[in-house]
């Protein structure tokens, strides 16, 4: 599936034509996101609730371009020593006692051996310093994950890092990527992410799928599911959104909800299996109970008659 | 700016009939070729407009938009339309305004929804003698054009002194008291390690092995290092409802000063609708970000749906992030003309994923009282801390209660 190079891609249609033979349907204002962001090389900031594909999107995008995926999951206190680089300091230390025991040391300045220890053999290359390395072939995709999880002080960093690509070491040197990494940050929006890191990227906020391109989405997902079940279920999805839930379900929900359906064998929906593969959708008690108060067999009815086999 | 729920998928201008002003359509639409003069133009109008409408567009982006145009051609509405949004647009509440905008420029559809500019105060300088004090003071909560006094007003006579009853010169005073309150914050342990010299801790490696370098590579110290703290998040929730109205001024500066003194604080205004303030109020020029406030919040002194509004808050903002191992102020007096079983589920919602719920309640001071109001004996069961909030003195407790709970 790979391109010679992504960023040569002409269109926001072809951008979509991609990503849809690796099995990821997206709009048109995704397709156009992601087309600018291979075209001017800039990161491209997804925003959008729980379950709509936003880390996805950057897992088809490896697969496309070729250059393999590189992951950094943000977390509280996360810091450059897991973002960046970190020295391998037990096994420095440990060089260092052999360098002794071996009478190495002695003949050594001070100088000469702290050469050695800061060679780059001993660096650990965290995700940010291995997607700026130069490499060979197509560039790898950046997935900044969560980025509202980290701290602000991350963010300023992460910012300094994707202003220019590059990353020095003190004791070694600068790193630049020839080839800058196609970046995709994601946000769940637990915070603003600061508006100096908002105008670098691109924005773009992933909505839930209207009823027929998520049937599309069931249809090449779980293939096992036959097209009327994918649409009904769809369909079901969609009302089931419009009640006001603790969490609507995400197209990831629904795709489950269809693969264990299609496990048991439905080839439409049936209130029975519904019945028992609900917890495949909706993860709060209190919104299966406010589902089955909203007349759970109306909405399976409804689903049923509007599309007919 | 009501709610943080992105727009649907509401029709977009239509992809035919668009023709750009400026700009003539380009048949042959060659991605980034030479055509770079026009688009250039086309964004620069464009984005004109749009900051007349009152979306903040930086220089940056816009220079961003001018490449997104020169990728996508100009031909196509659907290109121009999403070329735009992902450039100049950075939060889901302004996609109504650049819609309306897109609309406005591209197809000249007029009756565009312009954003109010907020428009200028008169700012009186009140340079009263200390005698005539007392005297008229009745238009103090009708806002036609803020008043500055410039007179001794000592701070021990503020402390006690309810809220209900100051003047507008000793709410600026007050809010400067209230500065000085909200320095500090609630602390929770943080994941990041600082340096310790005593023998608890984990060893710290990497300086040991520095030292060591030094020591000619003999570890002579063992370093330690061991978890430090950070500030808590701060959710403030203040109720702007018409109940409300006498401590709401005052209890929004405080609220002000909270956001401003340090960081991790979030703020929402509770009326009929919900509405972060965040922002507004994260200026450093209190006036500045108190005048902004009370333009974002449409709706002060309307009715109330508490339960309805801390419902949304924890659809939007709260369970997904927000308020998880936050400490969580509910500045409100309890009326609430919603059902009270909504109201306990919402607030039960928030206690599950919140560190602390505090409820801060003006008329809790009042001789007598009695936690009756529906809303406030259905939310008494899920709060934490259940304090008194009309005047300085108490906001004070509140400060340093905030702080003790925060461990």
């Amino acid at each position: 599936m790979s391109v010679t190079d992504p960023r040569a891609v002409e269109s926001a249609e072809e951008v979509a034509g991609a990503l849809a033979a690796g099995a990821y349907l997206p709009d048109e204002g995704l397709a156009t996101a992601v087309y600018l962001a291979l075209r001017l090389r800039r990161p491209l900031l997804l925003e959008g609730e729980p379950g709509v594909g936003k880390t996805e999107v950057a897992n088809v995008l490896a697969a496309w371009i070729g250059g393999g995926l590189i992951r950094l999951q943000c977390y509280e206190g996360i810091d450059s020593a897991q973002a960046v680089y970190e020295w391998d300091y037990a096994r420095q230390l440990l060089y260092l006692r052999a360098a002794e025991a071996t009478g190495r040391a002695r003949s050594m300045d001070a100088a000469e051996l702290s050469d050695e220890l800061y060679d780059e053999r001993f660096l650990v290359r965290r995700p940010l310093l291995r997607a700026i390395e130069p490499v060979a072939g197509p560039p790898p995709v950046l997935l900044v994950d969560e980025v509202d999880r980290a701290d602000d002080e991350f963010e300023a960093f992460l910012l300094e890092i994707l202003s220019d690509y590059s990353v020095t070491v003190p004791e070694v040197g600068t790193f630049a990527a020839a080839e800058p990494p196609v970046v995709v940050v994601t946000s769940n929006r637990t915070r603003d992410v600061h508006d100096a890191l908002k105008r670098r990227c691109l924005y773009h906020w992933i909505d839930h799928p209207d009823q027929r391109r998520e049937t599309d989405i069931i249809r090449l997902r779980v293939p096992e599911a036959g097209e009327t079940l994918a649409r009904q279920v769809a369909c079901a999805a969609a009302s089931i959104r419009e009640i006001g839930l603790y969490k609507p379900p995400g197209v990831a929900e629904t795709i489950d909800w269809a693969r264990a359906l299609a496990l048991l064998g439905a080839e439409t929906l049936a209130p029975d299996q519904v019945t028992a593969t609900l917890g495949a959708l909706l993860k709060y008690r209190e919104d299966h109970q406010r589902v089955a108060d909203n007349d759970l067999a109306s909405i399976v009815d409804q689903a049923r008659t509007a599309n007919r086999p | 700016m009501t709610s943080a729920a992105p727009p649907g998928s509401e029709p977009r201008p239509a992809a035919s009939a668009l023709v750009p002003p400026s700009a003539p359509a380009d048949p042959g639409r060659r991605p980034g070729a030479a055509s770079a003069g026009q688009p250039e133009a086309v964004a620069v109008g464009f984005v004109a407009s749009l900051r007349a409408a009152g979306l903040e567009v930086s220089l940056l982006s816009s220079m961003l938009y001018a490449e997104a145009l020169c990728a996508v051609g100009v031909a196509r509405a659907d290109g121009v339309y999403w070329a735009g949004r992902a450039a100049l647009v950075h939060r889901p509440e302004d996609f109504d305004l650049y819609d309306a905008v897109f609309r406005a420029y591209w197809t000249g559809t007029p009756g565009l929804a312009v954003r109010s500019t907020p428009a200028a105060v008169p700012v009186t300088v009140e340079l009263d003698d200390p005698d005539a004090d007392d005297g008229g003071d009745g238009d103090r909560d009708r806002n036609d054009g803020e008043r500055v006094a410039v007179r001794y007003s000592p701070a021990e006579t503020l402390a006690g002194k309810d809220f209900a009853d100051y003047s507008d010169d000793e709410l600026d005073e007050a809010r400067r008291l209230m500065e000085r309150i909200c320095q500090q914050g609630p602390m929770r342990p943080s994941r990041r390690h600082r340096a310790v010299r005593a023998a608890r801790g984990r060893p710290d490696v990497r300086r040991t092995v520095r030292a060591a370098l030094r020591a000619g590579g003999e570890p002579v110290r063992l370093c330690r290092r061991a978890p430090s703290t950070r500030p808590r998040r701060l959710v403030l929730l203040l109720d702007v409802s018409g109940s409300m109205e006498p401590y709401a001024r005052a209890l929004l500066r405080f609220v002000q000063a909270a956001v401003a003194g340090r960081g991790r604080v979030e703020a929402f205004a509770l009326g009929t609708r919900l509405t972060r303030l965040t922002r507004e109020l994260s200026s450093r020029d209190p006036d500045r970000a108190l005048r902004a406030a009370a333009e974002a919040v449409l709706d002060w002194s309307g009715g109330t749906r508490l339960g309805a509004g801390l419902g949304r808050f924890n659809d939007e903002w709260g369970c997904r992030g927000m308020a998880r191992g936050a400490v969580a102020v509910i500045l409100s007096d309890g009326w609430d003309r919603g059902e009270p079983a909504e109201m306990a589920e919402q607030m039960q919602r928030l206690s599950r994923v919140a560190h602390r719920v505090v409820w801060v309640n003006p008329l809790k001071a009042t001789p007598g009282y009695q936690p009756l109001a529906r809303g406030m004996a259905a939310a008494l069961p899920h709060v934490d801390r259940f304090v008194e909030g009309h005047n300085l003195d108490s906001l004070e407790r509140l400060a340093a209660l905030i702080t003790e709970d925060g461990r």
